[in-house]
């Protein structure tokens, strides 16, 4: 197998990783390595293939070991459930969302040897859709990110700094315990 | 043998632990270093972003276990920088625990009103404030009115912030750029340097031996930018080490030093305490949270202020009641956790099964805004138990800065597991009370529990059999070393824990002073506060004596 092909699955491989714990709309209608389980940008484009290439993760340098275990894993679960897999895109990515999703479920589950390796894998795409870890945080704000974006996170000011002045109501809500000292401790 | 660098005493560690013993040895007399695994950095260098290498990951550790996941500060100022700054004291009951021991944890001339006098030294030199109504930002005053509305009370706990200087920007754990938080960066560290202390940071000791009547304490000094590496090491001698290093990394260094330095006490790397640390995030619904709690804000949304504010700043303390039997008391504090390495563990609620990832995952995200964090603090059973110690460090580092993997293994007992389910409960019942919010626990299934204030690995107590410590912080058969850090608070407190951590560490002092004299060392006790305070200095002064007796 040339390169190009051999890039080609590890790079579908892990956007249809990612895409299993963040999902995204897929890209164009001939989209296979998202499953466009969810409205609206997801994990791959939110940068997770990005993060999880850098070296400071620690991950990068086993992911072709990550791919090679998941399509193996991914095999299995096709013949355990009689699906029939497309020879033309790697087999985790030949399996629905669901197929997927059901198949992370019993790799991240408590008792599976494997858990914290794809529990960590999975960390950093969610990292990648929450943060933006991989790139500069006002820079990322400012492209629009897509996790970031979507969750409403504030913009800085001018200056690049945060900060809320409008930050209280402003008033009493609750009694205070009858029982604090003081000085405002727990008795 | 070449001759190594020699001090009077050794701090290891720059947290509440070691600056404190610094702090007050230095300004008593001694020549002292301390040896910091972090980075040094100073306030204009926090950064308020989430890119790695920012200073989100350089000053911050996640040291993942078999059971229990651990955050803790990794720089000069340790878990100060990183740390909300919430400082209530411990309630009465916390000290009289009897955990799984059948006796009384903490030693016997340690309770609360014993260890007031030190609080009230720490207060007075970070120093504390109180918080008022008017500024409590909006996710505290949500959780207040939820508390008031289910007929609950809530509190203001006191904070080392100048809520003054505080922009609400809540990224205090990257450090605060404002120098509003009063971390030791700003009090007792400066004040250890002024009197001579020197800090090296990037410096992990790895292990203590013994040359003579000396300790010898070894380090690694470490890359930079990636903790992976080391670039040099080395040595210093010592007459007395203090070894605050953090819960998760003062055990680890005892382990590997005892196959040179002798047999260390039972209670080495036991007991380890989580806090009984736990969190649920609700997602409110905006509507109702105005009909029924009658919140409203100036740009006409009732809540959707997640991310402002300046971590927990309204704890609801109706469970920490001395008549409930133990495991059943708690508080619930509202808190903010930044998106990063927690997010993966909130999960949505109304979903069979697991949450935490999927379409629906997603959605609960697309409600960021109007999340809610409420932090459990309940009392466990002191589980954790570290196995061997890994080649360096407290953890085999995986990514370049803040990610690793530790030794720590600890299984919840159906008495803390009872904690939570009780605690998860009450939160259920006042948020979702009359549709105000859906709320779920984070999984435990991923990293297990998790933790931002580790405790009691290496913990005082009168009984050998279950106490590293005596209650001078000595470790038991090794004279000279003590330990000062959050490893040797007895057991969880049902509160922050930071300004307990502190007050015993204030208290040690007198006891450390007394063990350096004795080796010849010219050093005094009787330090202001930093900033030249004196009056809680002088409220410990008739105390001395009975700390200085074994």
């Amino acid at each position: 197998m040339d390169t190009s092909a051999e890039n080609a699955i590890r790079v579908m491989t892990l956007e249809a990783f990612a895409d299993t714990f963040v999902p995204g709309e897929k890209r164009s209608p001939d989209d296979v390595a998202i499953a466009g389980a969810a409205e609206g940008p997801g994990a791959v484009v939110a940068g997770a293939i990005e993060l999880l290439e850098l070296p400071a993760t620690g991950v990068a340098a086993g992911l072709d070991d990550i791919v090679s275990t998941l399509n193996d894993h991914a095999s299995d679960y096709a013949a355990e459930h009689d699906i029939a897999l497309d020879d033309a895109v790697p087999p985790f990515v030949g399996l629905d969302y669901q197929q997927r999703s059901a198949l992370m479920r019993v790799l991240t589950a408590p008792d599976h040897p494997e858990k914290e390796f794809w529990v960590l894998t999975a960390m950093f795409c969610f990292m990648a859709f929450d943060t933006g870890a991989h790139m500069d945080t006002i820079t990322a704000m400012e492209n629009g990110h897509p996790g970031l974006t979507m969750m409403g996170f504030a913009k800085p000011d001018a200056d690049g700094l945060w900060r809320f002045p409008d930050y209280s109501y402003g008033r009493q809500l609750a009694r205070s315990h009858p029982g604090t000292t003081p000085n405002g401790d727990p008795a | 043998m070449t001759s190594a660098e020699r001090t009077d005493i050794l701090v290891i560690g720059s947290g509440f632990g070691g600056a404190i013993t610094a702090y007050h040895l230095a300004a008593g007399g001694a020549k002292v270093v301390i040896l910091e695994r972090g980075p040094w950095v100073p306030s204009d260098e926090f950064d308020q972003g989430f890119e790695l290498g920012t200073s989100s990951t350089r000053i911050f550790d996640f040291v993942a276990g078999d059971g229990m996941s651990i955050l803790g500060g990794n720089c000069v100022g340790g878990g100060s920088v990183v740390y909300f700054a919430t400082m209530p004291r411990a309630p009465r009951f916390a000290f009289e625990r009897q955990g799984s021991i059948g006796r009384r944890m903490w030693p016997s001339v340690i309770n609360r009103d014993a260890l007031e006098p030190w609080y009230d030294r720490v207060a007075e030199a970070l120093p504390l404030s109180p918080q008022t109504w008017d500024q409590v930002p909006y996710p505290g005053g949500l959780w207040a009115a939820a508390c008031n509305h289910a007929g609950r009370t809530a509190n203001l706990p006191n904070v080392a912030i100048d809520t003054a200087l505080c922009t609400n920007c809540n990224w205090m754990m990257a450090g605060c750029k404002f120098d509003a938080k009063r971390s030791l960066l700003l009090n007792y560290l400066p004040a250890a340097v002024a009197h001579g202390a020197e800090i090296r940071p990037l410096h992990e000791v790895q292990k203590i031996t013994k040359v003579d009547d000396f300790y010898r304490v070894h380090y690694n000094v470490m890359d930079e930018v990636d903790y992976r590496e080391t670039t040099s090491g080395g040595s210093i001698d010592a007459k007395i080490v203090i070894v605050a290093a953090g819960a998760g990394a003062t055990p680890v260094i005892l382990q590997r030093s005892e196959p040179e330095l002798g047999k260390m006490p039972h209670g080495v790397g036991r007991y380890f305490s989580g806090n009984g640390e736990r969190l649920n995030t609700a997602v409110i619904d905006e509507d109702r949270a105005r009909e029924v709690l009658g919140l409203s804000r100036p740009n006409g949304k009732a809540y959707a202020a997640n991310q402002i504010g300046r971590g927990p700043t309204v704890v609801c303390w109706d469970h920490l009641d001395g008549s409930l039997p133990e495991h059943s008391r708690f508080a619930l504090e509202q808190l903010y956790f930044p998106p990063g390495l927690g997010t993966i563990l909130a999960q949505a609620p109304g979903v069979d099964g697991p949450g935490w990832f999927g379409p629906e995952k997603k959605e609960m995200l697309r409600h960021w805004e109007s999340w809610l964090t409420i932090f459990i603090l309940s009392e466990d059973n002191n589980e954790g138990v570290f196995g061997p110690p890994p080649p360096t460090g407290n953890a085999v580092r995986i990514s370049q800065q803040m990610l690793g993997r530790g030794a720590l293994s600890y299984e919840p007992t159906k008495e803390t597991l009872r904690g939570w389910a009780e605690a998860d409960a009450e939160i259920k019942n006042i948020l979702e009370r009359d549709g105000l919010a859906k709320v779920r626990p984070w999984t435990n299934d991923l990293v297990g529990a998790y933790t931002v204030h580790p405790l009691s690995s290496c913990r005082i107590g009168d009984d050998p059999a279950t106490s590293a410590l005596d209650h001078r912080h000595e470790l038991r058969n090794h004279p000279g070393i003590f330990v000062t850090d959050g490893s040797a608070v007895p057991g969880a407190l049902t509160v922050n824990p930071a300004l307990t951590i502190a007050a015993l560490a204030e208290r040690a002092i007198p006891g450390i002073v007394a063990a350096a004299q004795e080796r010849g060392i010219n050093v005094k006790y009787g330090a202001p506060a930093p900033d030249g305070a004196r009056s809680a200095a002088r409220a410990v002064t008739p105390l001395l004596p009975s700390l200085v007796a074994r």
